[in-house]
């Protein structure tokens, strides 16, 4: 066994018992390099796989447009035609980049909410600040209510203001109890059941053209996507983004549990509390603007996981990024199942995103939770 | 530089489990706490490294440490070796080290991860993850990031409990390494009474929560504090290099 520059010194006499299938070459610290640098390459591959699907989501869409035409439209919109300008640059282009960071903040609020609680099962949704969301969002097109100057706010704000109420509940009960995982997840649940509650109740009292329209909120729609609401989107995720940095290693370190991430100088508590804060917030952003989308923010973590493991520098990045990618896929989906039509996304993300997830799944060796 | 410790004591609602301990732990020294189940041996460990909670003080080189200045200075490894964790090993013992890691790694910190690795003859297993391991390997890797912060003071729960022969004598003689080479201040508590005896320079009897005895392992480990501590007969002898070395006889 070879021991690295500097080690001589200090080793221990003799190897008897050491690991049994030890390789000449393997305690070489190149071999760390060499997995980064894997691992880089599978997030630049994940950077290439999310282009080459924004590039699909907007050349596809029920206008059946030329890719010359989308092109002009996005490229040239001044020599482009009207309609086709109206299109590309006011339709498509908001909806996908608003599949994207969708895709992105549930990606990131799911690995957010499996590292904090250490459970692969949470997702934004254990903790019902999804049903939460469509409770908000049904309540507000059952009563017709509109917030003056800016009507088309009035849904996503009731949904998202509702989003922040369930945190608040179950952080306010959380909290009494030490910020517990196995209390978040028990505060949440309840919490979910109590908003799924209320969202039939509303959905029961609404009449028939009421009802239609809070179960095709609650489907999970682009068609919703402006240039209102994408720059919302955005500023949240950023946010969120820039927020969690310094507290990438810390997060890793949750990993080992919280008595051992406490001794090695982790305050688990504090960044627990920071970290339930983001992802209530990145939820409420994202559900508030497109309705309920389930699975992204279980699967994304997870599929991230297999490719990069547990060091959260490349975790977190690969996280939004593959749940990017299942959304743009799930949009480019939705529109070509059935030409000249758009189906609710929310309907098509489970269906883009298991096979994936299956594939990786049957393809490796190693556990990853 | 050492460590005092003044009236600490620990309770849990209304029951005291450390009850007014005092001690004072000099650098460069192994002390072994001993004691039966319950004794008190882990609440102390977990008190002192500013993780329960505690009345009284504990003072290192003289200056007394807040909860946050304990878990600063004050290393410490649990027991429990499970983890269900994917970390890699090598990133496992980075962590050692986690106020200095940032985006990028310092320059030449992985080096120094794999040299720690290596002196338990770990090196190998720095790819793998910490769920495909032994649980004796696990500790291994546990206790190698303890000593990689390069803390003042170390203190360790039962660090040899799921160790082979080899490596349990490994482990002690890298500490007691250490403890003499570094000046590091060891806490250690230990079941067995004979590994105590060789490598520890004082043994500190905790019962009920009590500090019952303290000083050089031979002069604790006597059949009259056994029994009060263990409830147990044995018989002490003495090996080639003085070490008092327990034979225990019979449950009383």
């Amino acid at each position: 066994m070879r021991a690295p520059n500097g080690a001589a010194a200090e080793t221990m006499k003799g190897a008897a018992c050491a690991a049994p299938d030890t390789p000449a070459d393997a305690t070489s610290t190149s071999q760390y390099g060499a997995m980064m640098f894997q691992r880089l390459g599978r997030l630049a591959g994940a950077v290439a796989l999310l282009c080459a699907l924004i590039v699909a989501d907007i050349l596809t869409g029920p206008a059946m447009l030329g890719v010359t035409d989308v092109l002009r439209g996005l490229f040239s919109p001044s020599s482009a035609e009207p309609m086709i300008r109206v299109i590309v640059q006011d339709i498509r282009l908001p909806m996908t980049l608003m599949a994207m960071l969708v895709g992105m903040s549930l990606g990131t609020a799911g690995v957010h909410m499996q590292t904090i609680l250490g459970n692969p099962l949470a997702s934004p949704y254990t903790l019902g600040f999804s049903a939460a969301a469509g409770f908000g969002a049904a309540l507000a097109i059952l009563t017709g209510v509109s917030l003056p100057f800016l009507p088309w706010l009035t849904v996503p704000l009731s949904a998202f203001v509702m989003c922040i109420l369930a945190a608040a509940l179950v952080f306010s009960v959380s909290k009494m109890r030490g910020m517990r995982p196995e209390i978040m997840v028990l505060a949440g649940i309840a919490t979910l059941f109590m908003f799924q509650s209320a969202q039939s109740l509303v959905q029961y009292l609404a009449a028939p053209e009421v009802l239609q329209a809070i179960v095709f909120w609650l489907f999970g729609s682009l068609l919703k996507a402006s240039w209102n609401n994408v720059p919302i989107v955005a500023v949240v995720f950023a946010f969120s983004t820039l927020a969690v940095l310094p507290n990438l290693w810390q997060l890793t370190a949750l990993r080992l549990g919280d008595a051992r991430a406490v001794a090695i100088g982790v305050d688990v508590k504090a960044l627990r509390i920071k970290l339930f804060g983001l992802v209530a917030l990145l939820t409420a952003a994202a559900v508030a603007f497109v309705g309920t989308i389930g699975f992204v923010g279980l699967v994304a973590p997870h599929i991230a996981r297999m490719l990069v493991g547990e060091d959260q520098r490349m975790l977190l990045p690969m996280a939004a990024l593959m749940g990017a990618v299942i959304m743009t896929g799930a949009s480019v989906i939705s529109k070509l199942v059935s030409p000249g039509g758009v189906i609710p996304i929310g309907i098509v993300t489970a269906l883009v995103g298991v096979p994936f997830l299956f594939f990786l799944i049957l393809r490796g060796q190693r556990r990853h939770w | 530089m050492s460590v005092h410790i003044k009236t600490l004591t620990v309770a849990y609602g209304k029951t005291q489990v450390i009850r007014g301990f005092d001690d004072h732990w000099q650098e460069g020294q192994i002390t072994a706490l001993i004691g039966c189940n319950g004794a008190g041996k882990s609440s102390l460990l977990r008190a002192l490294a500013g993780l329960g909670p505690m009345q009284g003080a504990v003072a290192v080189a003289g200056v007394a440490l807040s909860p946050e200045e304990q878990r600063r200075q004050i290393a410490y490894m649990p027991q429990d070796t499970s983890a269900q964790s994917s970390l890699t090993v090598l990133e496992v013992v980075l962590l050692g080290r986690l106020g200095s890691l940032g985006m990028r790694l310092p320059a030449g910190i992985a080096d120094e991860a794999m040299a720690a690795l290596e002196t338990f003859g770990l090196a190998a297993l720095q790819a793998r993850q910490l769920d495909e391991i032994s649980g004796g390997q696990r500790q291994l890797v546990f206790l190698t990031q303890a000593l990689f912060r390069q803390p003042r003071v170390l203190l360790l729960d039962e660090p040899t409990a799921a160790l082979d022969l080899r490596h349990q004598l490994l482990v002690l003689e890298r500490l007691q390494q250490v403890a003499r080479q570094r000046g590091t201040i060891v806490g250690v508590a230990m079941h067995d009474l004979n590994l105590a005896a060789q490598y520890a320079d004082r043994i500190v009897g905790l019962n009920g929560g009590h500090k019952t005895a303290s000083g050089p392992p031979v002069e604790v480990l006597t059949a009259e504090n056994l029994k009060a501590m263990y409830g147990i007969e044995a018989t002490i002898t003495l090996d080639a290099q003085n070490h008092p070395q327990v034979r225990p006889i019979r449950a009383v």
